[in-house]
């Protein structure tokens, strides 16, 4: 059997968030690019922060009941496409 | 080089060499009030022929310095001291890093200052440059300097570069004012370099605290909308020249600007609406 998916994000100390209103500004110590994020994405990161998980565990975490798996993958590939998160087949 | 001069703006100090003496007699009554300085300064532009011939013939200003863009096309000796002005953003947008430098203006008054931002020809300038009439210090055109350490805005008073109809407005409203040269023909119309007022170049040393972030817009209805401080934020990243090269000492003093003024884009037909709706901001 395959193993899942999993994603993970950079330790906290490797990120710095500043609330701008309704959006979050971070910079990404690694990389010095700046993002700017809205709801979920700082979440998952603070979720995701140093420890890998799957999209099993990432909706455990949130409590996702209506499992919207699609959406949340989607999220997931933007945010390993931006460079916030690692991903591992 | 042949003819040289030093000026000190703000916190920043220039030396200009060139090979005519023209722009640097131009210099030298466009920054006749402001303080000289003869040590070694912070950046250098150098105004030279590309070739050595063409100091005579069919005069091309080349600029050069600390910082220069390649193949930058040379200017027409009558338009040297445009080329000096030019060699000086150029050094400031390539190499300045004590500051983070926002594509803006900024007045101050009572120790608080109004960053005005924008796309060019929004306006910020011949605001800026009105407001003066007003009862506020010019702190900037062209360059704010952010301090990164105290999120204090430095003065930068550089004399105004003013453009085509602008010109003759401001020389309405501000009938006593000192100009530089009128410079015809350039890639942006007809440029005229308004001095700053007195107080603005005796106060160079006096920095400020931001209060309000302006998005000026020169426009025949007028309007005004707050603006969020994440759009605030992605506009003034835009707007910086060096906050990539800043890395996080940049994010944070911008992120830190946006949190702590009041946002607002202004739409404004005339002087005496924008006066009165910054009164109302303020």
């Amino acid at each position: 059997m395959m193993d899942a998916t999993r994603y993970r994000a950079p330790q906290a100390s490797d990120l710095s968030m500043v609330d701008l209103d309704e959006l979050v500004a971070i910079f990404h110590r690694a990389s010095g690019i700046t993002h700017l994020v809205a709801s979920p994405v700082p979440e998952l990161l603070i979720a995701l922060s140093g420890r890998w998980l799957t999209l099993d565990g990432i909706e455990q975490e949130f409590e996702l009941v209506d499992g919207n798996r699609a959406g949340l993958a989607s999220i997931m590939d933007e945010l390993v496409a931006a460079g916030l998160i690692e991903r591992r087949a | 080089m042949k003819h040289v001069f030093g000026v000190q703006v703000g916190p920043v100090t220039f030396r200009i060499g060139s090979a005519w003496r023209k722009p640097i007699t131009q210099l030298q009554a466009l920054y006749r009030d402001y303080p000289k300085d003869g040590g070694v300064p912070d950046f250098t532009v150098r105004l030279a022929p590309l070739r050595p011939w063409r100091r005579w013939i069919r005069p091309a200003v080349a600029i050069g310095g600390d910082f220069v863009i390649p193949d930058a096309a040379p200017l027409p000796l009558d338009q040297g001291l445009l080329a000096a002005e030019m060699g000086m953003n150029l050094q400031m947008a390539l190499g300045q890093r004590r500051f983070l430098l926002l594509h803006a203006a900024a007045v101050e008054r009572d120790g608080c200052a109004i960053v005005l931002t924008g796309e060019s020809g929004a306006g910020k300038s011949t605001l800026a440059a009105l407001l003066q009439g007003r009862g506020w210090r010019l702190m900037a055109d062209e360059f704010v300097l952010l301090d990164p350490m105290t999120g204090l805005i430095h003065p930068f008073p550089r004399p105004v570069s003013l453009k085509n109809d602008s010109i003759d407005v401001v020389a309405r409203a501000l009938p006593h004012s000192e100009w530089g040269p009128l410079i015809s023909d350039t890639p942006k119309g007809t440029i005229r370099h308004l001095v700053p007022q007195a107080h603005a170049v005796a106060g160079a040393k006096s920095p400020a605290r931001p209060r309000l972030l302006l998005f000026p817009r020169f426009c025949a209805a007028p309007d005004q909308r707050v603006v969020g401080a994440g759009e605030a934020f992605v506009r003034l990243t835009q707007a910086s020249t060096n906050y990539v090269v800043l890395g996080e000492r940049g994010f944070l003093a911008l992120t830190r600007l946006v949190s702590d003024v009041t946002r607002v884009a202004i739409d404004y037909p005339d002087a005496d609406t924008a006066a009165a709706m910054i009164e109302g901001l303020w």
